[in-house]
This record gives structure tokens, C-alpha cells and sequence, in this order.
């Protein structure tokens, strides 16, 4: 294992970091006006990171080739899908951000910079192949988070939002570590091949144990029920753009980072992990469902939605299997494009003095007098119900699929059904802007970048995405396959 | 020698430590605690641990004591009004005390009874035959443990960018500052006039 080999595997990090260094210099030096220049070049470097993460994609780079650091990073094929989606909807992010802050004149130029370290964090969660490395990724994001939460500093709700994740976060890492610290004890090694050998006849109680608090730790990061209760709370009060972060890229990297180790290290003891994320998947696919019902607000509404979502691609995830993970991160792709969608329509609802409109009642009548966004809405939140016609329904039967597959019907009938609660929200939304009398809150204005977001996002969604199932499939398939798993 | 220097060692610490919890004034038991601490120390090349010894002195001498005398000179805290509460807390105080020490022979008691089945480690973080400690934990930190290492220092990076985006003002200050410069130039002249109201006219401004 020579250092050149292993910082090779580490280009689209290396890119990252560096790029962060550079970036945090021209927004010391250059104050608050090189914002733009630091978000356009924040967008560039991740860019570049994309472009350097899609040869593994496409190759489906495997095995003992793409370990890096003794098996502390993995730069395979899993890890590489995960760092594209990561990668596209944080320079999403930095397209969304600059109008949003700039127009209440609270831009920083360090809002970048923030956003590539935490790239970087997530980038290094999906690679981990060491709870060491899992940990230290996962902190590197979160503290990048908890600033970015809270970085209307002087708003309160901002604020209020950033001290409540980092308080829960600071207590889920703690939980976290202590899980790790038992499994190390009781598995002798952080590393995850070496763990697979170390429970490969059985969990022991200490490790059981151990095991049991990392997906608690884990399962407050994706937000997963019962840990659930911080994410309305933090997405209503974070930044609009801040929040689309939130939902998309740091989820991603958390639930590929939870497969990891569910598949990887602990591969072989599928019946012990695969009850605690039943319990996790079905409370989730409830609670976001019955939670979302009475809310006004399109924010809060979304963060029970994204709850409710994180419970469908925990089916695929209890499924255990090759396929269950393949079905995963098909689920994955389509979920992180309908959510930056709908968040970037919740960008462009603003009244006529340009402040953003959050309720969902100042929606009534968007149809008739904002045709266009109404109607993109109507795709994305009929795509997040699972409606046949549009592309979400896609990402919900291969979940299923792989459930019924693993002999989980029960399961997959359960999770079936609860979506149908789930559906009733999303349905009430197209209900309030086609049905109800127009309130003529939302006037909006033309902003090229996101208009053209919204754009692609509902392309995605609408029956013309059918068009992508071949090479998703193909590229998810390889992901998966690329996974150590034992068995 | 080892015995002598052991027994020498120990006795100062618990003696130290003692005088840490009766000194009267705040910070002495600071003090006493940094003796305490280097006895530590001492006790820790004894046992061949040099890297945590000198750990010990740095951070908890060098950054932990000293943080804790700042502490106790620069916030005037009311010690005797604290003291005062100590009746009322004891019980408070003896139950946890208590409980501790059922946790400590319980513990013990367990250890006895057969040790833990705990993991075989697989080798990585062993010490070399006739390496220092310090040579293996560096040879491990900045070795087979560099990318971890160097991450972390990004964490840190971006904690220090958070703590300055969150709570750094800049210059202008949106509340207005106070400029003693401008203060002291004003003349009465600029800031007051003479007017003579006739009765009953009022004033007008």
C-alpha cells in the first residue's frame, strides 16, 4: 500500500479540499463581495470532484483495488454513485443560494466554503470503510451543517434551528461513538472487513449492543423515526436554499454510509440489524405520513416528506440483499431529484416584495395564475406520492420488488399501504392549487438558474424519465455489486 | 527506586488531591490540582507510559489547569455563598456518592468473576519491540492513520470557520458605535441654542 496509490483513489477529494483551502482565502481576503466569484467557483470544484468520481461509476470499480489508507477509504463503484448525487445537488445548492441571500443582503463568502467542506464530509462518509473514517466524515458534514443552518445569524428561527441540530447532533454523536467504541471492543478492529470476520459466526452481546447504538446514531442522521423529532423543526428554521441542502445531499450520504456498514460489516448478521430497520422503515413511513397532514407550512411539510421517503429506501436497505441495495440507490436518485425540485418551487414562491411565502394555504389557485410552477409542483408532488404515470413510482416498485424478493411481503404490504396515507398530503397540495379560490399571494419573478432547475427536476419526474430505467439500473446494479459483502 | 519513587509519587498525589478539595481559596486548589497532576505524570513513566505522561502535562497542566485559574480569577464567583448550599445538597451528594461506590465493587466484583469476552485486536496498533510509545503512536498517527489524521485537522478548520462566520461582527457595528473622538470635538455651541420664549407662546423647535 504506497501513499501515491492511495491519494490517487482520493482525487475528488483532494480536488475538494484543496479547492476549500483556496476558496476560504479569497473569502478572508475578499470579503463578502467575492461571494459570487466563491460560489461560482465552489460550483467548478465540485464539478471537477464529479467528473473525477464518474470513472469508478462507469466502470464499476471493485475490490481490493479501491482501497485506499489500509481500508479506511473506498473509491468503488457504491461510493462513486453516491458522490455523483452528493456532488450534483451541492452545486445545485450553490446555483439556488446566492439570489436567496443576496436579496435580504446576507450573502457570505464563507457560504461555499461550507458547502465544499461539507461535500467533502459526505464524500468521505460514502467512502468509509472503517468506523474511524465514518465518523470523522460524518463530523466534517455536520459541522458544516450546524453553520450553514444558522447562518442568518441575526434571524432567530435560523439560529433557533442551528442550536437545535447541533445540540441533537452533538447528542447523536455521542450515541454513535459509544456504539462504536463497544463494537471496537468487542470486534477487536474499526475496520469493517475485519468486523465482518470478527461477528461472522454470531453477535456476540457486547457487540450486539454496540451494533444497536450505531444505527441509532445513524438513524438520527438520516432522520429516521424514532429519531426523527429535530428534522421539521430544523428544516422550517434553516435558509430555504440551506434546507434543499439538508434534504438532499447530506441524506444521501448518510443512508449510503448506513448500507455500508449494515452490508459490509455486519453483512453476515442480516437478522440482527434487519428488525431494528423494519421498525425504523415502517415508524417512518407512518410518522411522516400522519405528521405532514396538519401542516401549513411547505417546509415542515417537506421534512415529514422526506421522513416518509427515508422509510421506503430503509425497505430496500432491510431487504439485505444485493438487489435491495441496487433497488436503494435507484430510490435514492430519483428521491434527491423530486426533493432539490420541490425546494427550488418553494424558492421561486415569493410575494410581490420579493419575501418567501411558506404557507401552504397561499398556494390557493396557484393554476390560474401561475400556470408553470403549479404545474411543476403538480409532477413533483405527484411523482413523491408514487402516481403511477410520473417517475417516482418507479423508485417505490423496485423498493418493493426487492422487499418481496427478500421474502419480505409482509413488509412490502404494510409499507404499500401506509403510502397511501402518505399520498393524501401530497394530493391535498395539488387540491389547494388547482381546486381552491386564487389568493394571489405568490408573484414570483424570473430567475434564469432556478427556472431552469425546476425545469430539468420536472423533466426528470414526468413519464419521459422512464427513458433513464436501463442505465440507472445499470450503474445502481454495479454500485451494489461493488458493496464487500460476504455472503 | 521504583518502589521509593511509586510510593513518593502516590502519597504527593493523594496528598495534593486532598488540599485540592480543603483549600479555602479557589485557587490554591487550582495549584494543588496542577501538583496533583504532575504526580500523575510521574506516575505514568513509572508504569512506561511516557506519551500519556507528557499528555498529561501539556493538556492538562498546560491547557486545563491554566483555563480553570482563568476561570476562577476572572468570574467573581461567590465561593462562601456556593458553600452555603452544602447542607442542603449533602444528601444529594451522599446518594451519588453511594451509588458510585456500589458501581465500583459491583464492577470489581464482575472483573473477579471472569473477565469480559472481549475482541481479539488484530494487531494494527501494537507496539513495536524496543519502540518508545512515542515512536509508535507517531509512526501510527502520521502512517497508517495519516488520512484520518489530516482530516481532522479540516474539522477543526471548519469548526474555527463556523465559530467566526457565527459570531465575528466585522467592523461596522449595525447599532451604531460609540466614538470618543467625535464626543470629545463636539462643542456646546453645535449641540445647544438660546431661544427666549415669550409667556405663554410655548416653543418651537
Amino acid at each position: 500500500m504506497d501513499y501515491a496509490t492511495s491519494l490517487g483513489l482520493l482525487a475528488p477529494e483532494l480536488v475538494l479540499a484543496l479547492s476549500g483551502l483556496v476558496l476560504l482565502l479569497v473569502a478572508a481576503w475578499g470579503g463578502d463581495e467575492s461571494a459570487r466569484v466563491n460560489s461560482i467557483a465552489g460550483a467548478i470544484a465540485l464539478g471537477g470532484a464529479f467528473a473525477l468520481s464518474l470513472s469508478a461509476v462507469v466502470d464499476g470499480a471493485s475490490g481490493l483495488d479501491t482501497f485506499a489508507f489500509f481500508g479506511q477509504f473506498r473509491a468503488d463503484a457504491f461510493a462513486g454513485l453516491a458522490k455523483l448525487m452528493i456532488f450534483a445537488s451541492s452545486i445545485a445548492v450553490l446555483m439556488i443560494a446566492p439570489r436567496y441571500f443576496e436579496r435580504i443582503g446576507a450573502m457570505r463568502a464563507e457560504f461555499p466554503v461550507l458547502v465544499v467542506f461539507a461535500a467533502l464530509g459526505m464524500a468521505i462518509m460514502v467512502s468509509a470503510g472503517d468506523l474511524l473514517s465514518l465518523y470523522i466524515g460524518l463530523e466534517l458534514n455536520s459541522l458544516a451543517a450546524y453553520v450553514l443552518a444558522s447562518i442568518l445569524r441575526d434571524e432567530e428561527r435560523s439560529a433557533e434551528a442551528g442550536l437545535k441540530y447541533f445540540v441533537l447532533g452533538a447528542l447523536a454523536s455521542g450515541i454513535l461513538l459509544f456504539g462504536i467504541s463497544l463494537t471496537y471492543g468487542f470486534a477487536g478492529t474499526t475496520n469493517y472487513t475485519g468486523i465482518a470476520v470478527a461477528v461472522a459466526d454470531g453477535l456476540s452481546t457486547g457487540q450486539l449492543f454496540g451494533l444497536t447504538f450505531v444505527l441509532a446514531g445513524l438513524a438520527f442522521k438520516i432522520s429516521a423515526a424514532p429519531f426523527h423529532m429535530w428534522t421539521p423543526d430544523v428544516y422550517e428554521g434553516a435558509p430555504t436554499p440551506v434546507t434543499a441542502f439538508f434534504a438532499s445531499a447530506p441524506k444521501v450520504a448518510a443512508i449510503a454510509l448506513l448500507a455500508r456498514v449494515s452490508l459490509e460489516a455486519f453483512g453476515t448478521q442480516a437478522d440482527a440489524w434487519r428488525q431494528i430497520v423494519i421498525f425504523a422503515a415502517l415508524l417512518s413511513i407512518v410518522i411522516g405520513a400522519l405528521g405532514a397532514i396538519g401542516q401549513d407550512n411547505v417546509k415542515r411539510l417537506l421534512a415529514y416528506s422526506s421522513i416518509n421517503n427515508v422509510g421506503f429506501i430503509l425497505i430496500g436497505l432491510a431487504a439485505g440483499t444485493v438487489g435491495g441495495a441496487s433497488a436503494m440507490m435507484v430510490y435514492l436518485v430519483i428521491y434527491v431529484v423530486m426533493t432539490l425540485g420541490s425546494f427550488v418551487a418553494v424558492l421561486l414562491m415569493r410575494d410581490a416584495e420579493g419575501r418567501p411565502v411558506e404557507g401552504v394555504s397561499d398556494l390557493a389557485g396557484l393554476s390560474t395564475t401561475r400556470p408553470v410552477l403549479a404545474w411543476c409542483l403538480l409532477a413533483l408532488m405527484f411523482s413523491l406520492a408514487g402516481i403511477p404515470p410520473l417517475f417516482g413510482f418507479w423508485g417505490k416498485f423496485v423498493v418493493f420488488q426487492a422487499a418481496v424478493q427478500a421474502d419480505l411481503i409482509a413488509l412490502a404490504a404494510i409499507g404499500i399501504a401506509a403510502s397511501v396515507i402518505g399520498a393524501f398530503y401530497y394530493i391535498k397540495i395539488v387540491k389547494v392549487m388547482f381546486f381552491d379560490d386564487p389568493v394571489d399571494t405568490v408573484k414570483g419573478e424570473s430567475d434564469v438558474p432556478h427556472w431552469v432547475l425546476l425545469g430539468l427536476c420536472a423533466l426528470f419526474v414526468s413519464p419521459l424519465g422512464y427513458l433513464l430505467i436501463a442505465p440507472l439500473d445499470n450503474v445502481a446494479d454495479l454500485a451494489a455489486a461493488s458493496l464487500a459483502v460476504i455472503p | 527506586m521504583t518502589v521509593f519513587a511509586f510510593y513518593l509519587f502516590a502519597a504527593l498525589m493523594i496528598a495534593s488531591g486532598a488540599f485540592t478539595i480543603f483549600a479555602r481559596n479557589p485557587v490554591h486548589s487550582v495549584l494543588w490540582l496542577i501538583l496533583a497532576f504532575f504526580n500523575a505524570a510521574g506516575l505514568m513513566i513509572i508504569v512506561g507510559a511516557e506519551f500519556l505522561a507528557m499528555l498529561l502535562v501539556v493538556v492538562y497542566v498546560g491547557a486545563v489547569a491554566v483555563l480553570f485559574l482563568f476561570v476562577v480569577m476572572m468570574l467573581n464567583i461567590d465561593f462562601a455563598e456556593m458553600r452555603a448550599g452544602f447542607m442542603k445538597n449533602a444528601p444529594l451528594g451522599v446518594a451519588i456518592a453511594v451509588i458510585l461506590l456500589a458501581e465500583l465493587v459491583l464492577g470489581i466484583g464482575a472483573y473477579r468473576a471472569g473477565a469480559l469476552e472481549l475482541g481479539t485486536p488484530d494487531g494494527t496498533a501494537a507496539t513495536l519491540v524496543g519502540e518508545s510509545n512515542i515512536e509508535s503512536i507517531g509512526a501510527l498517527l502520521y502512517g497508517r492513520y495519516l488520512f484520518l489524521f489530516e482530516v481532522a485537522g479540516i474539522i477543526l478548520l471548519v469548526a474555527m470557520i463556523g465559530a467566526i462566520v457565527l459570531t465575528h461582527r466585522g467592523t461596522t457595528n449595525p447599532r451604531g458605535q460609540q466614538d470618543i473622538a467625535k464626543q470629545n470635538a463636539r462643542r456646546p455651541e453645535d449641540a445647544t441654542r438660546n431661544v427666549r420664549p415669550e409667556i405663554g407662546q410655548g416653543i418651537e423647535l
